[in-house]
């Protein structure tokens, strides 16, 4: 039902040079710096795939990726179960709904240095509420100093910051689902399970799909929130990708290997997506 | 609505609210009640951090600046995004599936991947340090994510009514504008604001791409931190005036935020 039209060309090319211009020049230019060994403007050597051999080999990368990976799964495997459940339990009708809306809108709209920041005050022995807790409890918890505590500290704060998108994004999708559906599972005395199984579940796959994309694509991408929270640390326990990216390239100016490190990031961002994308709709497609 | 969904919610919103509780009163408090030991409210009630933040320029120009490059990001994606939408739900044409997926993997980009070359790349056209720079760097996610949404929402208007249009004799910017964006009024009113949000919530590229004239809040909030220690009352305080915005925004959209989370998908 789509025209054959080629002029439309001429409507999508504000955005193509556009977004060619903030990413295609500066893709170049990284794929530029991952084939030289620059000193200065005029002293550069052409040196092929060794920085992208060395980088493959650095096993400070490996450390990093393994715990981004890591972290990315923990991500994906609480928040999106917890999403689905907390969109089953909203209010679907009236002021409430309106206002629990609103409320679970907030995190997404704190910028994320002020997230880091909200939860480094909130987790500190001293001066913080949940810190001061635990502490009160008997836990000695200290995110700065303990490994798994700074772990388990920057996962709830994902979890808050984020768990309201993919229980948006459900809670859309559930308000799609005709009243005619539940009616039929009413008279065939249908289990809530049953329900939930057989109706809303295949109805939230194509939300489903959207959430997990972007909180993989976002988690894997994380930077600034455990940058103020935890720094990095203790040592390099929370230390992501992003950050070991921006130490290489800003940190140490080790420009030729950070760029092949760009490439390969990007490139794995890409391929993770693509599986999941692919596995998603499989099913579509073999029905 | 059973008592046990309501429970599961209420605990949820609780776990949501606490943390931006705690922030909201210590920006209440003076420093030495803060560091004096915990209290579940300010005792001494003061307004002295936000009298910092709104007396000190270099405080409310970095609200100023935000709020600056976050409209100009915001109207350049509509602005461009809107036509390009236009195209992607109504006409095939040369290439148009590899041009979305294209333009859907630069929301896959790290950030971290073009600091260097955005800094070169604007350092060299002489934009460093300008509003429009950071605007346009934010362009690289928010146009595609613009398109996909505003994609979704037109895909919901029936084709007829362009056909209608066109057979009373309307020239097609004069229908574009008349007729059709009145029709989506909700979704661009939800990208406006997903445009907002974010470059509202973004700083990795805002901090590279500034340095004094163009400086976001976020990266004015690092002033906190001195040698004497962390003024956690201004930090706080300054944290609680970045949520506003955004609780400012999403109540025009309240209605039809759910919606657009879905991305007019559904």
């Amino acid at each position: 039902m789509k025209v054959q039209n080629n002029k439309a060309w001429w409507l999508v090319l504000p955005v193509f040079l556009l977004v060619a211009f903030s990413a295609i020049v500066p893709m170049m230019t990284v794929v530029n710096y991952s084939v030289q060994d620059i000193f200065d403007h005029s002293t550069r050597y052409f040196v092929g795939v060794d920085w992208y051999k060395q980088v493959l080999q650095d096993t400070r990368l490996h450390d990093s990726l393994l715990r981004q990976f890591i972290f990315s799964g923990c991500v994906l495997l609480i928040e999106i179960p917890l999403g689905i459940a907390i969109a089953l339990c909203m209010p679907t009708k009236g002021r409430m709904a309106s206002l629990v809306l609103i409320v679970m809108a907030i995190p997404l709209l704190i910028p994320w240095n002020v997230v880091g920041t909200i939860w480094q005050i909130f987790g500190r022995a001293d001066i913080g509420l949940m810190g001061w807790t635990l502490n009160k409890l008997g836990i000695a918890y200290n995110y700065a100093s303990d490994t798994g505590d700074a772990w388990v500290t920057v996962l709830i704060m994902d979890v808050w910051h984020w768990t309201s998108l993919v229980a948006l994004l459900c809670y859309s999708g559930l308000r799609a689902i005709p009243d005619v559906y539940y009616q039929a599972a009413r008279i065939d005395r249908a289990s809530a399970w049953a329900v939930f199984r057989h109706i809303q579940l295949p109805k939230l796959k194509s939300v489903l799909l959207i959430a997990v994309m972007l909180r993989f694509m976002d988690s894997f991408m994380i930077y600034t929130e455990p940058f103020v929270l935890t720094g990095g640390g203790p040592g390099n326990a929370t230390t992501f990708l992003s950050q070991t990216l921006t130490q290489m390239a800003i940190g140490q100016f080790d420009l030729g290997p950070a760029a092949a490190f760009s490439l390969v990031y990007f490139l794995i961002i890409l391929l993770v997506s693509w599986l999941f994308y692919t596995a998603m709709t499989h099913n579509d497609k073999t029905r | 609505m059973t008592l046990r969904k309501k429970v599961v919610l209420g605990l949820y919103v609780l776990f949501l609210l606490v943390p931006i509780y705690w922030l909201l009163n210590m920006s209440f408090k003076s420093n030495t009640e803060i560091l004096g030991g915990l209290s579940m409210w300010p005792h001494s009630f003061t307004l002295a951090n936000y009298k910092v933040i709104f007396t000190d320029p270099s405080w409310y120009e970095g609200y100023l600046n935000s709020l600056y490059y976050v409209t100009l990001n915001t109207l350049i994606s509509l602005a461009v995004a809107l036509p390009a939408a236009y195209a992607f739900s109504r006409y095939r044409f040369l290439g148009d599936k590899h041009l979305f997926f294209w333009l859907l993997t630069n929301r896959m980009a790290p950030p971290a991947v073009f600091l260097l070359p955005f800094f070169q790349l604007y350092s060299s056209i002489g934009l460093f340090d300008t509003h429009i720079a950071v605007a346009l760097a934010h362009c690289l996610f928010n146009v595609p994510l613009a398109v996909w949404i505003l994609e979704g929402f037109m895909s919901g208007v029936p084709k007829e009514i362009d056909e209608t249009a066109y057979i009373d004799g309307y020239s097609f910017p004069k229908f574009f504008v008349k007729i059709f964006v009145p029709l989506i009024g909700s979704g661009i009113g939800v990208t406006a604001f997903f445009c907002f949000m974010f470059s509202w919530v973004e700083l990795l590229l805002a901090r590279t791409l500034t340095s004094v004239n163009a400086k976001p809040i976020a990266a004015v909030m690092t002033r906190t931190v001195s040698a004497s220690g962390i003024d956690w009352g201004v930090l706080a305080a300054a944290g609680v005036l970045t949520i506003l915005p955004g609780m400012l925004v999403i109540w025009f959209v309240r209605n039809h935020v759910a919606k657009g989370f879905a991305l007019g998908r559904v």
